[in-house]
């Protein structure tokens, strides 16, 4: 590995700045890509710097205060412990995003790898991890995430195993298909006679050239797992009470929606929203960035 | 006039502005008359018959210019107003005949679309309509084809099919973009036959558009020779054969091969072919080599019990079209197959001892290497060329990778200062020398050329053989060249085999093979050939 980064130096910048001029381009050429890109900043940054924005500690519970619509002082109102809503809303992030995050990096890995193999060796290895995500695929995909955080118990641990079981099948595909078109493609013969062993061929020659299709479904999928994970919390698996979370939030408010305190609810659902949507239109910018034919 | 382009200017709308395409093209076609439009890629040729039927790709504008086709100015056309022209006017036969047709469609019912757009029939009448269509085309059993799909059929077939779409609604004019490029010299011929047969029996003029002057010289009444979007040169082919008044027609048809001459002939200013070295002892036997694939009754035999020798120092052409195991050969070989049975040697010790799947660890890797068809496809698109270029020495040699690449990139003349670039920005014909470096760093006995050329602009293609010629007299490697193109291989290789379904059915020098050949099919293969004539310019 040492001579391959020495070759690697007068390449890199060239390359990067190439990238950034291009995803310039992308982005100027579509404004929506902008606003996803602006909204991932946005997020990203409330989950690193949140708990220096929040005005009031989000587990504080003031009876006094108790389901104050929103004002000045509490922006998003508070709920029915009297608890700043903006403040757990803004804490919440973190959890949810890291949950996600996790889920999808534990994803891609497992399921890449399994793919990248299934599609390269074919035969057996191909018929084992085919049966194995068929499996999956039966279920429904988030009854198979209760099941499994009912089964291994109420930690976040165990909501990022299941939100990364059910997430797995969609890398697997993902990365056999794209293995396969190329496993016999010029390059990689011209790899076979330069000596590289099958391992190497498919980590260091076939791999990378399958990633942008995947940072695709990475970004597609992530909005996908804040979703799930939240949904986990909403019908009361996973993340407990008190911990600010969004779906468990979006769980207690539903109750006083009826009585007219609609921002319990409404305010979490928002940033769940938000989010989601913001990945979902990341997903279609990172496509185009990617996508060689954009490149003229 | 029937057809009058005048002052055409195309111009496509690109993140670095606007690039002109093609700049005050003019061209004229009397009815009946068959003009070809000649030119390397790039060259406009393709866009200036796009901007006449009106369907630029995206960013593709008409900049200025008049079209007049039979007193109707189609530029001034609106794309409803061309709806109607195309296809019962106008029509075209596009390169890549599987591409052109609806995968999911059966053939028949594409060539009833056709029709009834036009309204050349009621829907009781479409399908005897099509199917006579089809029967214009010489398609046998055109009943039974009606229900094929595209990919149940042969590339020449699907050709057929695309000429019969063409030609469904009797056009007035009909365009043929490159229509045999990618089908084999004999299919080349019967459908080039085809379309000027029934071009001429309806009285429609006709544009071909190709890179292959002896295709344009064989089938054209005029010639319009094309280079970076402007017309250079325009003359009938004898005219323009024999007496080219512009440099760059004249380079080109220097590049052609043809009859009669030699490597060195290709290039501007001609030069003398490097030396051969002197042939040597047998360095690979191949005996009695057989592959099948499938199982029972589906049993395809690829190779059929192929046997040759190549002598060190020596370069042996196999020669033969699509699907006639050239390649099964060539890659079992390199030992990226195994044979189903036989045995392949390398100074007299057995190759095929080691299973493909374990020779990458086979200190004889390093022997044996190859140059590709297509030097864009084998080239990691990630990997710069100095890495691609580096990758083999790291694994098989224990050479400094940074100084031996350099000295390779020097060797097949590819500017030092270009190896940080990826593929996508490098050239054809600058890949090509990327995938010879690549091939060539493990200092290998013998180099498989699997159509080196293939891909290329004939201009590309006189310097790449050249490369290849100058490579051999310095390092006096051996070569096995793989090619459909005779004229291409003769002027490499000492030796020749012609292969046929699995069977090799002529060998002998090259020479020989090419004036005075014994088995009928290398003659039919010589006469497919569109060749200039022996011209010396």
């Amino acid at each position: 590995m040492a001579d391959r980064q020495s070759v690697a130096p007068p390449i890199a910048p060239a390359r990067t700045r190439r990238l950034l001029g291009h995803a310039v381009y992308v982005i100027g050429d579509n404004p929506i890509t902008a606003i996803a890109f602006a909204l991932f900043a946005l997020i990203i940054g409330v989950a690193v710097f949140g708990p220096l924005l929040i005005p009031f500690d989000p587990l504080e519970t003031n009876a006094s205060r108790a389901l104050m619509p929103p004002s000045l002082d509490n922006w998003f109102g508070t709920d029915n412990l009297g608890r700043d809503l903006f403040s757990r809303v803004i804490i919440a992030t973190r959890l949810d995003l890291m949950i996600s995050v996790a889920a999808v990096a534990l994803a891609f890995v497992v399921g890449a790898a399994m793919g990248s193999a299934a599609g390269y060796w074919g035969g057996w290895i191909d018929i084992v991890t085919g049966r194995l995500i068929d499996t999956i695929m039966a279920f429904p995909l988030f009854v198979l995430a209760m099941g499994i955080v009912a089964a291994l118990g109420n930690t976040v641990e165990n909501i990022i195993y299941a939100t990364a079981i059910i997430n797995l099948p969609f890398y697997a595909r993902v990365a056999r298909a794209e293995v396969r078109i190329r496993r016999d493609s010029g390059f990689v013969q011209a790899a076979r006679l330069s000596g590289n062993s099958d391992l190497r061929i498919l980590a260091l020659h076939i791999f990378p050239n399958t990633l942008p299709p995947m940072m695709v479904q990475i970004s597609l999928n992530m909005g996908w797992a804040i979703l799930n994970a939240a949904g986990l919390s909403f019908i009361g698996l996973g993340v407990r009470p008190p911990t600010p979370e969004w779906g468990i939030m979006v769980a207690e408010g539903a109750n006083f929606v009826v009585s007219g305190e609609w921002w319990l609810a409404f305010f979490p659902g928002l940033a769940l929203m938000i989010t989601v949507f913001a990945f979902n239109l990341l997903g279609d910018g990172l496509r185009d960035i990617v996508d060689p034919r954009q490149r003229t | 006039m029937f057809l009058e382009v005048d002052h055409l200017a195309v111009s496509f709308a690109t993140r670095r502005g606007k690039v002109a395409a093609v700049r005050d093209v003019r061209f004229s076609l009397a009815k009946g008359e068959t003009l070809g439009i000649v030119g390397e890629s790039g060259s406009g040729k393709s866009v200036s018959a796009y901007a006449i039927m009106q369907i630029l790709d995206r960013g593709g504008q008409l900049e200025s210019g008049r079209i007049q086709f039979d007193g109707m100015e189609l530029n001034r056309y609106t794309n409803r107003e061309m709806r109607d022209i195309r296809g019962r006017e106008i029509s075209m036969v596009f390169q890549n005949p599987r591409a052109a047709l609806n995968p999911i469609r059966k053939v028949g019912h594409q060539i009833e679309d056709v029709l009834r757009r036009h309204a050349r029939t009621s829907a009781s009448g479409a399908k005897s309509a099509a199917i006579e269509a089809m029967r214009a085309v010489h398609i046998n059993q055109p009943e039974k084809r009606y229900h094929s799909y595209p990919f149940e059929l042969s590339g020449g077939m699907s050709q057929r099919i695309v000429i019969a779409l063409a030609l469904a609604c009797d056009p007035r004019l009909l365009i043929a973009d490159e229509p045999t490029t990618g089908l084999d010299v004999t299919t080349q011929k019967v459908v080039m036959d085809l379309i000027a047969e029934l071009t001429r029996s309806r009285g429609m003029s006709s544009i071909l558009i190709t890179h292959d002057l002896g295709l344009a010289a064989r089938y054209c009444d005029r010639i319009v020779v094309m280079k970076s979007g402007e017309v250079v040169e325009t003359g009938t082919p004898d005219g323009l054969f024999h007496a080219p008044a512009n440099a760059y027609t004249k380079r080109l048809i220097r590049a052609t091969p043809r009859g009669g001459i030699g490597i060195g002939d290709l290039v501007d200013p001609p030069r003398q072919a490097p030396q051969r070295p002197a042939i040597g002892a047998p360095l690979l036997q191949v005996r009695d080599l057989r592959k099948t694939f499938g199982k029972g009754v589906n049993t395809v035999t690829a190779v059929d019990a192929v046997s040759f020798d190549i002598h060190a120092g020596e370069s042996l052409g196999l020669v033969g079209e699509s699907g006639c195991g050239k390649s099964t050969t060539s890659s079992m070989i390199m030992r990226l197959a195994d044979p189903t049975s036989g045995e392949i040697l390398l100074d007299g010790r057995s190759l095929t001892d080691t299973p493909a799947s374990r020779f990458a660890r086979d200190p004889r890797r390093t022997s044996l290497q190859m140059v590709f068809q297509d030097a864009l496809a084998s080239l990691n698109p990630r990997f710069t060329a100095r890495q691609s270029i580096a990758d083999p020495i790291r694994r098989l040699t224990r050479e400094n990778a940074d100084g031996r690449t350099e000295e390779l990139a020097g060797q097949v003349g590819l500017p030092v200062e270009l190896l940080d670039r990826f593929p996508h920005q490098l050239s054809g014909g600058q890949n090509a020398r990327v995938g010879i470096a690549r091939a060539l760093a493990s200092r290998p006995r013998l180099l498989i050329l699997d159509e080196p050329t293939a891909a290329l602009d004939v201009s590309i293609q006189a310097i790449v053989l050249n490369l290849l010629a100058d490579l051999r007299a310095d390092l006096g490697i051996t070569y096995l060249f793989v090619s459909h193109d005779l004229h291409v291989v003769r002027l490499l290789c000492d030796r020749i085999l012609v292969m046929k379904k699995g069977r090799i059915v002529e060998e002998g020098d090259a020479q020989r093979v090419m004036s005075n050949p014994t088995h009928e099919y290398t003659r039919t293969l010589l006469d497919a050939v569109p060749s200039l004539p022996n011209l010396k310019i």
